[in-house]
């Protein structure tokens, strides 16, 4: 095992820069995802025609096909429309849209599981639609919606292990280097997938201290 | 205070202190599909009246409720609050629907309770009764809350301020949306069978609550299942059945001597009830 130990440690500083990829990546595409399904969710709502079928069209296409190839055809296939991209750009880029599709879903139960009532309350009060959907939709919205919410964030972490394929330099794609140059398999991805797993309890512990924080008032 | 006549009197004025109708309902109808919910039901509400609307499940009741404060659509016929033909402008003789902002202006007179209650579950009962002041009349914070403590005081539950609305029984939670419709002045208070989701012992609470009110003079459309609210606070009682008016007179007429058969059947099966209930 002394080989072993000595393999992590050699390969420790690649390991951290892939690490800190796959965080930097997570969460930058996670909060883009977040605010794109909402602004996706909101839209759907309006009672305009065009708005309401584009933002069903994006939502059908982006969960209706893998999102390998929808990282191949934006990384590979872009450079033919002129869409010139860096890997970590086009990964940062490819997780969020394909993560704002799911969310705008997860909003949107989320604002139909608000009872009509409570908005046909504020309407008689004489609020407005933007004041309805910032005081009364969104605070509640949110708060229904952080346990599928947590849940789908940490599908998009575990999601990024393709990313290594379009050569982001993440913790999948310098653990994948690693097995090729040592020929070593096991330790490696134990390694890998014990440092996926510690990045997802993590976010479950901050999700359930959210939800606790959240829901105080219920 | 501008009262406006219907359109082709307009001419005739009527000036503030009048007793000009504070509601009034002109053929109303009102369909659900090929459903018929409201018949050519019309009505008017005089200030500082109290008109309790009784009848079975599915007479049509609600419907006119939420048709008065257009929180239902209606099909046909004309709706006035304070003289203002709410929901729709006339143009050129035909009803075109009226933009929002007027609608909400000409709605702003009216003060809706809901049987559900419909409090907003994420906010105290103080934040309740002040959020439509600051978000809607624009007062500083600290100005909504004191009207809303003073108004959570008026229903009797000025130690519930902080309370959110899970932690409070149904008939507070009913008393905090009545302390929230209160709160923006309106001159109707429209009640949606208030008391029909409580508990039987909470609704004696509510029930005072909307007795003081009328009291104090405040003009209520109540409609309601508790026949001895209606007959001890009603100054008149509209009977419905099956979308239409069947009935309507004074409390003691309609309770004491009515005259259709189908009011007399009505409050037969209440009486048997409460006899039933007293054994």
């Amino acid at each position: 095992m002394g080989s072993d130990s000595d393999l992590l440690i050699r390969y420790g500083p690649q390991l951290l820069s892939g690490l800190f990829y796959t965080v930097y990546i997570c969460g930058l595409a996670n909060l883009i995802a977040i605010g794109l399904g909402l602004a996706v969710a909101l839209l759907q709502g309006l009672p305009t025609f065009p708005m309401r079928w584009l933002c069903r069209s994006y939502i059908a296409l982006m969960r209706g096909t893998p999102i390998l190839i929808q990282l191949f055809l934006l990384y590979y296939g872009g450079p033919s429309v002129g869409l010139r991209l860096d890997a970590v750009t086009a990964g940062i880029i490819g997780l969020s849209a394909y993560g704002g599709a799911y969310f705008a879903e997860i909003f949107r139960a989320g604002f139909q599981s608000i009872p009509r009532g409570q908005i046909e309350a504020a309407r008689i009060l004489g609020m407005s639609s933007a004041q309805i959907v910032s005081r009364i939709k969104i605070p509640q919205m949110l708060v229904l919606i952080v346990p599928p919410g947590v849940n789908q964030v940490i599908i998009i972490v575990k999601e990024s292990a393709v990313l290594s394929i379009i050569t982001v330099p993440e913790l999948t794609k310098v653990t994948i280097r690693m097995v090729s140059e040592t020929f070593v398999i096991i330790e490696p991805y134990i390694a890998l997938a014990a440092l996926f797993w510690i990045l997802i309890e993590a976010i479950s512990w901050l999700g359930s201290a959210l939800e606790r924080r959240m829901t105080r008032h219920l | 205070m501008e009262v406006q006549a219907r359109p082709e009197q307009r001419a005739v004025a009527a000036g503030p202190g009048q007793a000009a109708p504070i509601i009034r309902v002109e053929h109303l109808y009102k369909q659900f599909g090929p459903l018929e919910v409201l018949h050519d039901v019309s009505l008017s509400v005089d200030r500082s009246e109290v008109l309790c609307v009784i009848g079975p499940s599915g007479s049509g009741k609600s419907t006119l409720l939420r048709c008065i404060s257009l929180l239902e659509p209606y099909s046909a016929g004309r709706v006035y609050v304070e003289g203002a033909l709410l929901g729709f402008r006339e143009v050129g003789g035909r009803l075109v629907r009226d933009r929002l902002r007027n609608i909400d202006r000409i709605r702003r007179n009216l003060g809706v309770v809901f049987q559900q209650f419909n409090l907003w579950p994420h906010m105290t009962a103080l934040r309740n009764v002040a959020e439509a002041l600051v978000l809607v009349k624009r007062l500083p914070r600290r100005t909504a809350e004191e009207i809303g403590r003073a108004m959570l005081a008026k229903v009797g539950l000025a130690d519930k301020t902080e309370v959110y609305p899970s932690r409070l029984s149904g008939g507070q939670q009913q008393r905090v949306a009545i302390a929230r419709a209160l709160a923006m002045e309106p001159h109707v208070m429209l009640f949606d069978e208030p008391t029909s989701s409580l508990d039987p012992e909470l609704v004696g609470e509510v029930l005072q609550v909307m007795k003081q009110l009328a009291a104090e003079g405040m003009t209520m459309v109540v409609v309601t299942h508790e026949m001895g609210f209606a007959a001890e606070a009603a100054d008149r009682v509209v009977f419905m059945d099956a979308g239409a008016i069947v009935e309507e007179g004074p409390a003691s007429r309609i309770f004491r001597n009515p005259h259709s058969n189908r009011l007399q059947q009505f409050l037969q099966t209440w009486k048997e009830r409460n006899v039933i209930d007293a054994v």
